[in-house]
């Protein structure tokens, strides 16, 4: 009898020892009254902004009080997490940063993403809607953007002026060409970089152009005419020394940032959610940089919208309602699109408060680049902002445009611009 | 009276059902499945079918090649250092033996990190300002073609796991009576004799063991290329392996069906080759005459 209670007691802690150490975990109880919202993100920049939105809406809502708890994960292991626990149908947050180049993952199956309809409607026609359109499936609208993410080009005035060449007068790509040549002979350096290992060199210039990599229904069009001809562009460049490979192969690379530290090149087009990039990791560039709308085709526009993060309420969010007023406060009220750009640096997706004063007010972006009126040069571009089509290829093909077709055409080029694109789209449709 | 053995043992059975043969089971199901979050179809062979593809063919070559070098580089290598370990000042040797063990503890994560970055492109990274005192230009080390890139895997394998296989070679080295050495030493065989005719057929179970996790190893491997690449998709696939292409499709794309399909033809793979490895070498039989 002993021995069977020794080894039930035995049992029993095993089992305990097992199941326990989850349990204590979540034993955290919010205070009477206050609804606990988890939330993940891969940036701390937007988790350090949620927090302030929190400490607002906690403010103004004092019946509706929230205890925000966020999360910073590594941003594959985030996306990994959530795609598993949204599959499991458990241990996802309540609300969740989505990167845009994995939101169409999530937009497959039976959505596991809350729609945010009810919530954007009544100020639906304050957004920049492309910006809606990116995150949405069927007419819903699942995910809140960030910025417009609205592409320009930054110019490294030291630079120009040593080569004699005026950014202001450079209006097409030809133009750019030209002062590109310019400023090789006269100072020696390239005038802009490119990604080898990324996209952000390639899809802004075929955006422009209202060409893509997927069409309107999700289509593969990787290989046609526009993008063939706009990959040739860059080869040309890099072979005639206008531009060298981004040193580390793309614009986020460690060497990368050291070497346009140390005015490396004469200019870069990134969109303007590259802002920060500069203030945080090339200081010395301060007072150096102008920014400017991109150069323009024969056909058309001066921009288009490029990255983006999308916030989605998950379906396993605990008070459903609470987390999508707080993600639309957060994320779509005034106050929280003047603080998306004071501290963050994005170019806020309502273009209501493109024209607040607030926007003018010194901060240290204004303070780092050499505008008058950085959001005076958006208005200008408000309308040439073209979208980009968000569907469920496009991870898989943004994973090969980055391991072949830039690196084949550019870096090694073992294969011509048509070659690569159009095996890397032959392997995508 | 007899419940106790069953219980003792219990957290081991429970650990495999729960945590080894369930996922198998259900990995075996899913491979048959389009897995969509909150939607689950059966679709027949589809994924396998999905197989005949170029980046599979260039992950399996990757994760074959890769295998093969580790493994004729990992035995000899560790077996020669093992035996010279063996025979040198024991107090040196528990030296050499500790610093040639210490980099398997360091995580792969930070190891492939620092190799990272002592490679970085700029030309004030530590293998480029090397390189230059030699009067060599900077360069992109990791954007390399698939020869440098297999060259940069194996050193970071070869690093981190010769230690651990001087360990294996080393206990077997201990179970090899010394009468057979003093036996060879009165017959008046030489150093190299010895080695070839006493030390190398008696490791035999050792090398067959070595060879055996290699394998495994081999076509496991996944985190080295993953953080030399910094979790981006490495230049022409050069660095992607079964696991890392299982990774792409399941974790980038969300085709959970798809990478389980690629799980099982790994398991059947790397299943296969370990059985044929031990039947080449009459594992079994001997295990059956003891």
């Amino acid at each position: 009898m002993k021995r069977i209670i020794l080894v039930t007691i035995l049992l029993v802690s095993l089992v305990g020892l097992v199941f326990g150490a989850g349990a204590a975990e979540s034993a955290k109880p919010a205070a009477a009254g206050v609804s606990d919202v988890s939330f993940w993100t891969f940036q701390d920049l937007h988790l350090a902004f949620y927090e302030k939105m929190a400490k607002l809406w906690n403010e103004q809502n004092p019946d509706r009080q929230i205890n925000f708890v966020g999360e910073v994960l590594p941003y594959e292991d985030m996306h990994t997490k959530l795609l598993v626990s949204l599959q499991a149908g458990t241990g996802a947050p309540d609300i969740v940063d989505i990167e845009i180049a994995k939101y169409p993952n999530f937009l497959k199956g039976n959505i596991q993403l809350a729609p945010l309809n009810d919530v954007i409607d009544p100020v639906r026609e304050k957004f920049v809607t492309s910006r809606l359109d990116i995150y949405s499936k069927d007419g819903k609208n699942y995910g809140l953007p960030f910025h417009v993410g609205a592409m320009v080009i930054y110019y490294n005035m030291e630079i120009l002026k040593a080569a004699g060449v005026d950014p202001y007068k450079i209006k097409t790509w030809d133009d750019y060409m030209v002062a590109g040549k310019q400023v090789k002979e006269k100072t020696g350096k390239p005038m802009t970089t490119l990604e080898v290992t990324e996209q952000w060199s390639f899809w802004p210039l075929i955006a422009q152009q209202g060409s893509d990599f997927l069409d309107k229904d999700g289509n593969v069009i990787l290989d046609n005419d526009t993008n063939v001809k706009t990959l040739q562009m860059l080869k040309d460049m890099l072979n005639s020394g206008i531009a060298i490979a981004a040193p580390g192969g793309f614009h986020h690379a460690e060497e990368y940032y050291g070497f346009m530290n140390d005015s490396g090149a004469a200019s870069l087009w990134m969109p303007m959610w590259y802002m920060n990039r500069f203030t945080d990791y090339m200081p010395d560039l301060k007072g150096k940089m102008l920014i400017l709308p991109m150069p323009k085709f024969s056909t058309g526009t001066r921009s288009a919208g490029m990255g983006g993060t999308g916030t989605s309420v998950t379906l396993q969010a605990r008070d459903l309602k609470l987390a999508k007023d707080f993600l639309m406060f957060a994320k779509g009220s005034k106050e929280g699109n003047l603080l998306i750009w004071t501290d963050l640096g994005f170019d806020p997706p309502r273009w209501d408060v493109w024209d607040d004063p607030t926007m003018n007010q010194p901060n240290k972006f204004t303070d780092f680049y050499l505008n008058e009126d950085i959001f005076g040069m958006l208005l200008e571009i408000k309308d040439e902002i073209l979208g980009v089509n968000i569907k469920e290829k496009l991870p898989a093909v943004i994973d090969r445009v980055k391991s072949s077709v830039m690196i084949q055409a550019l870096q090694q080029q073992n294969r011509t611009p048509a070659q690569a694109l159009k095996e890397a789209a032959d392997l995508s449709r | 009276m007899r419940v106790a053995p069953y219980v003792f043992i219990l957290p081991f059975i429970l650990s495999f059902l729960i945590f080894y043969l369930y996922p198998i089971l259900s990995t075996f199901v899913m491979s048959f499945q389009q897995v969509y979050p909150g939607q689950v179809e059966f679709i027949g062979w589809t994924n396998y079918g999905k197989l005949n593809n170029p980046e599979f063919k260039v992950a399996l070559q990757n994760s074959a090649r890769y295998t093969v070098y580790t493994i004729a580089l990992l035995i000899p290598i560790p077996l020669l250092l093992a035996v010279l370990l063996n025979i040198g000042n024991r107090k040196l040797n528990s030296l050499y033996r500790s610093i040639l063990y210490v980099p398997s503890l360091v995580s792969i994560v930070v190891a492939g990190t620092i190799m990272r970055l002592l490679l970085a492109s700029s030309s004030k990274s530590i293998v480029n300002t090397i390189a230059a005192v030699f009067g060599a230009e900077p360069r992109q080390w990791l954007l390399g073609g698939p020869t440098q890139a297999m060259l940069l895997l194996l050193i970071l394998a070869l690093w981190r796991w010769v230690g651990v296989n001087i360990i294996y070679f080393l206990s077997g080295l201990q179970n090899i009576p010394e009468e057979l050495y003093e036996a060879a030493d009165i017959d008046g065989a030489s150093g190299l004799q010895k080695l070839w005719r006493i030390t190398i057929p008696l490791l035999k179970r050792t090398t067959i063991f070595v060879t055996t996790i290699s394998i495994f190893g081999g076509f496991a491997m996944f985190e080295e290329s993953f953080i030399l690449w910094a979790g981006k998709p490495s230049p022409n696939n050069v660095g992607l392996t079964i696991v890392g292409h299982l990774y792409n499709k399941g974790f980038q794309e969300g085709e959970m069906g798809m990478a389980s399909a690629i799980g099982i033809v790994l398991l059947i793979i790397v299943f296969t080759l370990s059985v044929s490895l031990l039947k080449i070498f009459s594992f079994f039989a001997e295990e059956g005459k003891r």
